[in-house]
């Protein structure tokens, strides 16, 4: 075997071809997909659910399963082919050399072994390593991945790991090798912001230090910008750009990746005078792949006759390193106009009182203890939460997973009743009353829009029957007739073509699936909207659709819309106060822009400092939480927030550690827990800065 | 773990309560009672003589009380007949009245006399226990882990030609219940005109007449291959398919989760993957079938037992109920809920060992 020249690329894709077979036909996964990373460097993929990231990266492993096969072209990894590889040399290669990290770390544990065990069996394969040694550099690299208590962890199963955790030991067990090449799929889409942060910065640290190559593969191009070099954007298969980070973000020269960036919520975008701009149409299905440009059919700049004349080559940009791109327009699209600014609406007024909860709590009790028994312990969910909401006014309810947001959720629709506290429903107290003593009238008029959308809908159920459904058990409509009638004008109103009342749900895509959510939230005429995550399970090009289309219908029907999200950047676009939540109590309260500038309570200022932003102008200060959240059966005395608080040492007397915070007034309707002083608070700096154009 | 087996034992203590009641109702229906006084003294009664015999031996009592002469809680009845000789429950012939206890049950050990076989049911339950023990043993040695090793192998490659062979006997046993699957074997195995056996005698492979013995009654003394081959794949048979099928549904579903990709991609090879990575989680499910066998097999060996003429548990059970025998018939019952209760208290207690992520509550 030849010695491979550190100066030539790690991994070489050319014109790989990946399809998958199935009884009926063959369907191209991958169709000419070109790619090089060079040493030392990383490679972010970018692209929607569907556009064959993931498959890339697992023909890199040569993980394609019975059906998948490579079907052309070559991956040349240090100069030898792997597509042509035997099973035992890739074993060699795989864990050694070429490391994968995973989407969901629970996942890829094995549930049944204990984490040392696992991290250890690497060196032992790889490197004929004896048992006691391997421990040894298990205990290394886990403190290399900055876990606490690595002894513990050794001994630990993966169910006994939070999340992040988790993550760790994925990344440590693809470091036992010190391979050349990492491949992340997807590695922080399971994980909580915060933690997102703290993962992400280690896989930067890590791949600085051991000199690693990446393959990085996420649909979230903040995160790109964080971490990689260079990217490469798919659409359906095909590379469609390729290029700097910096080049493809600022000088992009393919319509869907601009099309891409439209459609996401940057700072600045707002949903009245500037709202996103949502790419028409679906994605192909990858055997209804159009003629020509896979992308011709949703394209602004789509020219009948050439577009759609035959496929397109990816066309190398002059002046510039390695930027190439697949339009054959490029070099005539006026890449610098400013984008066709959609309808520009007024903000509505916040109008009448119609939600008001004061001091509510709900907490669980539970058992532990592996044969039942054991002590009785009380999870805190919801800690005194009180606030406001009015018609017309979107709150959006912000916090990492644990925080009580989706227990809150469940208290006001009713599944789960009080503990203590009010809950004043338009004029009627509503905290003692379950779901199924509340009247019609009243569970028309507070409705939910779920996560997912996928789960959410009847499989066996036609799409109109299933709204026709909601408008009975709602009592709307005098006749079925009527009732038909109704349903289509729901239809209308969610821009679903009538057509669709015989569908299916499994003929839908995502974003139409959620659409029908919405009809069925919005046939009883409801008055508030309780959206949990509403947007968070689409593809970004299909997220401004529906928010959008929320945001239209609450214009409309002067709803009142609480919007339950871990995303920020989607609730600065849409929400007009944000409510922040964490370990159970409301930390910071107030109209959107108070809470996106300072003062900020810590943990917003953590939390803003952990979202990844898509846009190079934007300079962020970093600040990384160190562990987790507090379990909310053992919370921690004094403020909920003082375990990871970066600002505790400047409050005297460790009061912290003692006191919960009292409710501090900063501005008008702006409110903050927390003990520091006013001068302190005040002083703050902007997390988020935009730089000057 | 203690709260848990002491919480445990007491639902047992419970069920075994309920179910051995049910037993003792229905075994102590009139018409039952009726035909024991005429098998116990004498086929010629008339109604009236029936009716003095079943108040002379404490038959007359109330349900509740004699359930509980049964269970030792309540003094066994005595009866004292025109010539003033006193007769009881806890009377036996050779202890005097005054030296009889008051109480004599299953709690005071004592099982009562058994009508078929003239003797104490505790002696006849403890040979046939014994028997039934070995019988037992042998099967779950066989079963198990041709069983779990059939499963893995076609769990592991879904849908491979190994995979479809496996299966198709796996559900071809299962499928065939042991008084069919017996008589085939004994055909196939136990004979000296049919099947392999002459075959073999001719051609000097074995030195008996046959390869197996069709009947088990030499075994009770000696166990050898030639006479208890038979029985041991006639119930093992049954459960070896029943087993590898849920073997068989547990790995395929364990190879197609993501850590078993993950130790692919690690570069382990498949063999170890199935070893380190895919087996342990691979038998949770088919450990509680496993213990769920443990009670079947008592049915299953009444039937074997019987056809193959081995005095075990099985076989007395037959003789019992055949004969109106209740004594024996109760204690068979007991018997028989704490087998069912005690290995699924095993199960349950073996799946957290087995399964880290559980917790009993």
């Amino acid at each position: 075997m030849t010695e491979w020249d550190p100066s030539q690329p790690i991994l070489e894709i050319e014109n790989l071809s990946i399809s998958f077979f199935t009884r009926l036909r063959e369907i191209p996964a991958v169709m000419d997909f070109s790619c090089t990373v060079m040493a030392g460097e990383s490679m972010g993929l970018v692209g929607e659910s569907g556009c064959g990231k993931s498959t890339v990266a697992l023909a890199v492993m040569r993980d394609l399963g019975r059906n998948g096969r490579i079907t052309g072209g070559s991956i040349r990894f240090k100069g030898r082919d792997l597509t042509h590889m035997s099973d035992r040399d890739l074993r060699h290669i795989r864990g050694s050399e070429i490391a994968m990290i995973y989407q969901e770390p629970m996942a890829s544990l094995n549930p049944a072994m204990r984490v040392g065990e696992q991290l250890a069996e690497v060196p032992m394969i790889h490197r004929n390593m004896g048992h006691a040694d391997a421990m040894a550099l298990a205990r290394q690299i886990i403190s290399d991945v900055r876990l606490p208590d690595p002894d513990r962890i050794l001994r630990a199963y993966p169910h006994q790991l939070s999340g992040g955790q988790q993550q760790r030991i994925v990344i440590a067990m693809a470091l036992m090798a010190r391979p050349a090449l990492l491949i992340l799929d997807e590695p922080t889409t399971a994980l909580d912001v915060t933690v997102e942060a703290g993962i992400v910065d280690l896989v930067k640290d890590l791949g600085a230090k051991y000199g690693t190559s990446m393959l990085f593969i996420s649909h979230n191009l903040g995160l790109i910008l964080d971490v990689c070099d260079r990217l490469c954007v798919m659409y359906s298969g095909e590379a469609v750009e390729t290029g700097n980070v910096a080049q493809v973000f600022d000088r992009m020269r393919h319509p869907y990746t601009q099309a891409l960036f439209r459609s996401i919520p940057l700072p600045g975008a707002n949903k009245n005078d500037r709202p996103l701009i949502a790419i028409p149409g679906n994605f192909p299905l990858p055997h209804e792949r159009p003629k020509g440009c896979n992308f011709g059919p949703r394209c602004d700049y789509f020219l009948k006759g050439r577009c759609d004349a035959a496929a397109v080559p990816m066309a190398l940009l002059p002046d510039q390193l390695r930027h190439e791109t697949r339009c054959l327009r490029w070099g005539e699209i006026d890449w610098a106009a400013p984008p066709k600014v959609g309808r520009v609406t007024e903000k509505l007024a916040p109008g009448r009182l119609v939600l008001k909860l004061e001091d509510l709590r709900k907490y669980y009790a539970v058992s532990s203890g592996a044969f039942g028994g054991g002590a009785e312990q009380v999870v805190k969910a919801n800690e005194s939460l009180s606030f406001e909401a009015r018609e017309n006014e979107t709150l959006a309810i912000v916090g990492e997973s644990g925080c009580g947001k989706s227990t809150l959720a469940k208290v006001l629709m009713g599944l789960e009743t009080a503990t203590d506290g009010q809950i004043m429903l338009f004029d009627e107290n509503v905290q003692d009353t379950p779901i199924q003593a509340r009247n019609p009238d009243m569970v028309s008029k507070l409705q939910m829009v779920f996560q997912n959308p996928f789960d959410t809908l009847n499989p066996s159920m036609t799409v109109g029957r299933q709204i026709i459904r909601a408008l009975e058990i709602f009592r709307q409509g005098t006749s079925d007739a009527d009732r038909v009638e109704r349903m289509l004008t729901l239809l209308d109103m969610v821009k679903l073509p009538r057509a669709f009342a015989d569908r299916m749900p499994r003929q839908l895509s995502g974003g139409q699936k959620q659409r029908v959510g919405i009809a069925r939230a919005f046939a009883g005429g409801a008055k508030i909207v309780v959206a949990d995550e509403p947007v968070s399970a689409l593809d970004v090009s299909v997220q401004a659709a529906v928010a959008d289309l929320l945001m239209d219908i609450q214009r409309e029907n002067h709803t009142t819309l609480l919007f339950i999200s871990h995303d920020l950047s989607i609730v600065r676009y849409l929400s007009d106060r944000v409510m922040v939540m964490y370990l159970g109590h409301v930390v910071e309260l107030g109209t959107t822009d108070q809470v996106f500038s300072p003062p900020y309570h810590p943990y917003t200022e953590a939390l803003l400092s952990a979202v990844p932003i898509a846009d190079t102008r934007v300079k962020k200060r970093r600040i990384v939480l160190e562990g987790d959240i507090p379990s909310a059966m053992n919370p921690p005395p004094g403020c909920p927030f003082q375990t990871r608080c970066r600002w505790k040492t400047q409050v005297p007397g460790g009061l912290c550690e003692r006191e919960l915070p009292p409710v501090k007034v900063m501005a008008d309707g702006h409110q903050i827990k927390c003990h520091l002083s006013d001068d302190l608070l005040q002083g703050m700096e902007p997390v988020i800065t935009i730089a000057a154009e | 773990m203690l709260f848990f087996i002491l919480r445990r034992s007491g639902v047992m203590l419970l069920t075994a309560l309920a179910l051995t009641f049910i037993v003792f109702f229905m075994t102590n229906l009139t018409p039952n009672l009726e035909k024991l006084a005429k098998s116990e003294a004498s086929v010629r009664m008339s109604d009236d003589q029936v009716a003095s015999w079943l108040d002379s031996h404490g038959f007359t009592r109330p349900l509740l009380a004699r359930y509980g002469e049964w269970l030792g809680v309540v003094p066994g009845w005595t009866h004292t007949d025109a010539s003033g000789r006193v007769t009881g429950r806890c009377i036996a012939p050779d202890r005097t009245t005054e030296a009889a206890p008051a109480r004599c049950g299953v709690l005071q050990g004592e099982w009562g006399q058994s009508t078929v076989f003239k003797r104490p049911v505790s002696e006849i339950l403890a040979r046939s226990l014994g028997h039934t023990g070995w019988l037992m043993l042998w099967v779950m040695l066989v079963m198990v882990p041709t069983a779990l090793l059939i499963g893995v192998l076609s769990g592991m490659r879904e849908g491979t030609t190994t995979d479809r062979v496996l299966s198709t006997f796996a559900i071809a046993t299962t499928a065939t219940p042991e008084y069919v699957s017996g008589v085939i074997l004994i055909v196939l195995f136990g004979s000296a005109t049919a099947g392999i056996s002459p075959i073999l005698a001719e051609w000097g492979w074995i030195s008996g007449r046959t390869l197996f013995q069709g009947t088990a009654t030499s075994a009770m003394d000696k166990i050898t291959f030639w006479n208890f081959g038979l029985p041991v794949i006639t119930i093992a048979l049954y459960g070896i398919g029943y087993i590898a099928r849920m073997t068989r549904a547990s790995m395929t579903e364990v190879m197609t989760q993501q850590y078993i990709r993950t130790a692919r991609l690690k570069g382990v090879s498949f063999g170890q993957i199935i070893v380190k990575h895919a087996l342990r989680n691979a038998l949770i499910a088919p450990f509680t079938v496993i213990m769920l066998q443990f009670p079947w097999l008592l049915n299953g060996v009444v039937i074997v037992e019987t056809l193959f003429n081995y005095k075990g548990f099985g076989w007395t059970l037959v003789q019992a109920a055949s004969n109106n025998d209740i004594q024996m018939l109760l204690a068979c019952s007991v018997v028989a809920v704490l087998v069912v209760l005690v290995t699924q208290l095993i199960s349950d207690i073996g799946y957290v060992f087995l399964n880290p992520r559980i917790r009993l509550s």
